[in-house]
């Protein structure tokens, strides 16, 4: 069994239609951490004990959020210049993350194919997560493929429904480790281990 | 008194009143001299405006006492007397108790006989209400250690009326019927002592029993009316009607009243009632104590002077000596005790009402009484002198001696940048915040007890009022940045206010405002940075209900952040136009419109379009615009 973590940031969850329906299902799945960071910090004033903790607890831990311009809401980039400390998470004796997962749940607006040189917005999704995947490298982790959702302008609440099961589906599996997990970073989307031929360890 | 003399003699009472009370406050000794010096003046000793009749005018006006009774009885929630009991049985207690033992031993000791002698101790132990508080709210003194402890005491005294009218007709022991004709007609003439306490009881209950289930429904059905002066009808009426009842049972309207009062002081209607009859008391009050200067016998007090003068000086050292050792027991600091003793060492208006009682029942001889009045009431006039003196000459004393000592002791250290006036609850918090952010303040408090408790924590704070000069002075506030005033009264925050402005311009001043109109005023007066008390309390109150009904945290805490923008800006908004109105806000009506403006402004549109970024609709419109295109 992996410990799975999930620190889930979203400022307007009430205008969420994605997020809120992804929500539904995860946190009724049992043995996943569920971390609500605007709900537990809605003054930004990040309880960075309490976070680390949960951090050393768990062995994947997923930042769940709105791609908003290429990028995630505001509390994230507060949560990651907070907790992961020098001493702690990075440096001489920052061991404290050393051999866990680290990774993305991000929603987009537009289409799988305009995250692409040629596409509408002209590089990779994995371009502008670069400052994660870099700081996790740094911090000892390693950077699983990111679990993406695109084109979510263009769902109807069926498809969200849909998508919503995938994840759940995804989490149980990364969960149970139904897989080997060496492999996750060498994926291109998290959402591909659904195809995986199941391996049985 | 036909009705020429009538209006005459109301000229000649309000003119006085309107000629001596604004001198008296313009030299500083307060509106109750102001009132007994326009008695002296208009009575018969000095011009004789106002001759014999003069004690019908006190016997009218006594009617003021009637109504500040059922003012403070409306004032006393159960929650206050049982937070204060401690110093209402205990400090209240002995007071009566001492006061009245010792009064009537040297009363038997000189050869009065032992019931006149009880008599006299119980009248003369009480103090006066009416002008103790008054001057105490005055001069901003009630909330301090002697302030409350002297409303205890005097709280307990308005109670202990109530056994003492019940204790006189056993003194007098059915031996000596009251005379019909100084006395109107009452229910108990006729009965045996134990059937007059039997009386007294009954009424007592009667009004506990109306009040408690009479006056709601009552009050209910004229609040439907709709017109407004049927309730100033019916609390007239309802004070009225207890004092008739108590003068049909011979027992003082004063104390019928002021359980009136206790009665209603959970009732919806309580603020209704005190705003109808605040405004009759305090002139009656006026009536009353202009009535007692006049009721003054220079004649008796000139034939025999050193008896009448030894008798109010031996009364009130008496008085003032038991009080001192009783503030001394209660841990009252030097000077709050001194201020708690000579609040409290003279003689109160209660004391001519029981005289009045005692006369008719004839436990005391006419003679005595005259003797006891005239007494009584030099007593009364003396005690705003003496909290004149205490003001100008020994709180100064205090203030400037605990001022040198401590800036001798740290003269260096202490020029700090901040300074806070005010260390009470809202002062302190701040003071501690500032603390523990490693800035140091110079703290300014006028309470002494206070002061001396933060002593002892090992934290700094001057004892003195912060809108004296020399004060701000001595404080550093010519070098200091900033100034705090968390004071707890409006008047003094914006006295310290024009003060800072005056003389240290480049002050920084942060203000805290108790509400609304304080605001507007500190507005008025320029002041930028005005901080009111309960603002973020109870938007942090609305923060975590709206959570707790399953709102967001976040979005509840940004509503919470707009809804306080707005407010402020309304409230700029609304103190432009009360400046263009120039007049003050005053009546409930317009506070109720100044609600519904504050109201309406809360529901302006772009409150839901708060945070407009986060996830659009208008994207998504287009994109799938696009689409079915």
């Amino acid at each position: 069994m992996a410990k799975v973590l999930i620190n889930f940031a979203h400022p307007a969850l009430e205008k969420s239609r994605v997020h809120a329906q992804l929500l539904k299902t995860i946190k009724g799945i049992p043995g996943i951490t569920f971390n609500d960071l605007y709900e537990q910090y809605p003054d930004l004033d990040i309880n960075v004990a309490r976070e680390q903790k949960l951090m050393e607890q768990h062995d994947i831990i997923l930042m769940q959020h709105p791609f908003y311009w290429y990028s995630a809401p505001a509390i994230v980039k507060q949560w990651i210049d907070l907790v992961l400390e020098h001493g702690w998470a990075y440096g001489h004796t920052g061991k404290a993350l050393q051999g866990k997962y680290f990774s993305n749940i991000i929603s987009t607006g537009g289409q799988e194919g305009a995250y692409h040189p040629q596409g509408h917005h002209a590089h990779t999704v994995h371009d502008f997560l670069l400052p994660f995947i870099q700081t996790a490298l740094l911090c000892n982790m390693q950077y699983a493929a990111p679990y993406v959702i695109f084109g979510v302008h263009r769902m109807d609440t069926l498809d969200i429904k849909e998508q919503a099961q995938q994840l759940g589906h995804v989490l149980e599996l990364l969960r149970d480790e139904r897989f080997d997990l060496s492999p996750l970073p060498k994926l291109e989307y998290m959402n591909q281990i659904l195809h995986l031929p199941a391996q049985t360890r | 008194m036909d009705q020429h003399s009538l209006l005459f003699q109301s000229m000649v009472y309000l003119a006085a009143a309107i000629v001596f009370v604004p001198l008296a406050k313009k030299m500083g000794l307060g509106a109750v001299l102001g009132y007994l010096i326009a008695g002296i003046i208009i009575g018969p000793s000095v011009l004789g405006f106002i001759g014999s009749e003069g004690e019908d005018i006190m016997h009218f006006a006594e009617f003021g006492v009637v109504m500040m009774l059922f003012l403070i009885g409306m004032e006393l929630e159960p929650a206050l007397l049982w937070r204060l009991r401690a110093s209402i049985l205990g400090l209240g207690g002995l007071q009566v108790i001492l006061s009245a033992a010792a009064i009537a031993a040297i009363a038997f000791w000189i050869g009065q006989p032992l019931n006149t002698s009880l008599a006299l101790g119980m009248i003369l132990s009480l103090s006066s209400t009416a002008i103790v508080l008054q001057t105490l709210n005055e001069k901003g003194w009630m909330g301090t250690a002697a302030g409350q402890s002297a409303f205890s005491v005097l709280l307990f005294q308005d109670i202990a009326v109530i056994p003492m009218l019940a204790i006189f007709p056993l003194l007098v022991a059915g031996n000596a019927m009251p005379d019909a004709a100084t006395h109107a007609p009452s229910l108990r003439d006729n009965l045996p002592g134990w059937g007059q306490t039997l009386v007294v009881l009954g009424a007592v209950a009667t009004i506990i029993i109306a009040g408690r289930y009479l006056v709601r429904p009552i009050m209910r059905v004229i609040a439907r009316t709709r017109v407004r002066e049927l309730f100033t009808a019916t609390a007239l009426l309802m004070v009225i009607a207890i004092a008739v009842l108590m003068n049909l049972v011979g027992l003082s309207s004063a104390l019928g009243a002021f359980l009136g009062g206790v009665v209603l002081a959970n009732s919806e209607y309580r603020h209704e009632l005190e705003s109808d009859i605040e405004p009759f008391k305090g002139l009656l009050l006026g009536l009353f104590f202009i009535a007692v200067g006049a009721s003054i016998d220079f004649k008796l007090i000139f034939e025999q002077p050193w008896v009448i003068m030894g008798l109010v000086v031996g009364i009130m050292a008496i008085k003032g000596v038991i009080l001192l050792v009783l503030g001394k027991i209660f841990k009252l600091s030097t000077d709050q005790n001194l201020l708690f003793a000579f609040a409290l060492a003279d003689i109160g208006e209660f004391a001519f009402v029981l005289l009045s009682f005692t006369n008719q029942t004839r436990l005391l001889s006419g003679e005595m009484t005259a003797m006891m009045t005239a007494v009584v009431a030099i007593s009364m006039a003396l005690t705003p002198l003496i909290m004149l003196l205490y003001e100008k000459v020994i709180q100064p004393y205090f203030t400037r001696s605990e001022v040198t000592a401590e800036r001798d002791a740290d003269e260096i250290n202490e020029k700090n940048a901040v300074i806070i006036a005010g260390f009470g609850r809202f002062g302190s918090m701040t003071g501690r915040f500032l603390r523990a952010n490693g800035v140091k303040a110079t703290i300014l408090d006028l309470d002494s007890d206070r002061v001396d408790a933060l002593h002892n924590l090992g934290i700094k704070v001057y004892y003195g009022d912060a809108s004296r000069y020399d004060l701000l002075a001595a404080a550093g506030a010519a070098d200091a940045k900033m100034l705090i005033i968390a004071t707890d009264h409006a008047e003094q925050t914006r006295e310290i206010v024009v003060m800072a402005q005056r003389y240290f311009p480049h002050l920084q001043l942060l203000v805290r405002s108790e509400n609304n109109e304080d605001t507007f005023e500190l507005m008025d007066l320029g002041v930028l940075h005005i901080y009111r008390e309960t603002v973020d309390t109870s938007l942090r109150l609305g923060v975590d209900a709206l959570r707790m009904l399953g709102g967001r945290a976040y979005r509840s805490q940004r509503a919470a952040h707009t809804f306080f923008r707005q407010d402020e800006q309304t409230l700029k908004g609304l103190s432009a136009l009360r400046d263009d109105k120039k007049q003050y806000i005053n009546s409930m009506k317009e506070r109720i419109e100044e609600m519904e403006k504050l109201i309406a402004s809360d529901r302006v549109k772009t409150w839901l379009d708060e945070g407009q970024g986060w996830d659009p609709e208008t994207i998504r419109d287009e994109i799938r615009g696009e689409k079915e295109k």
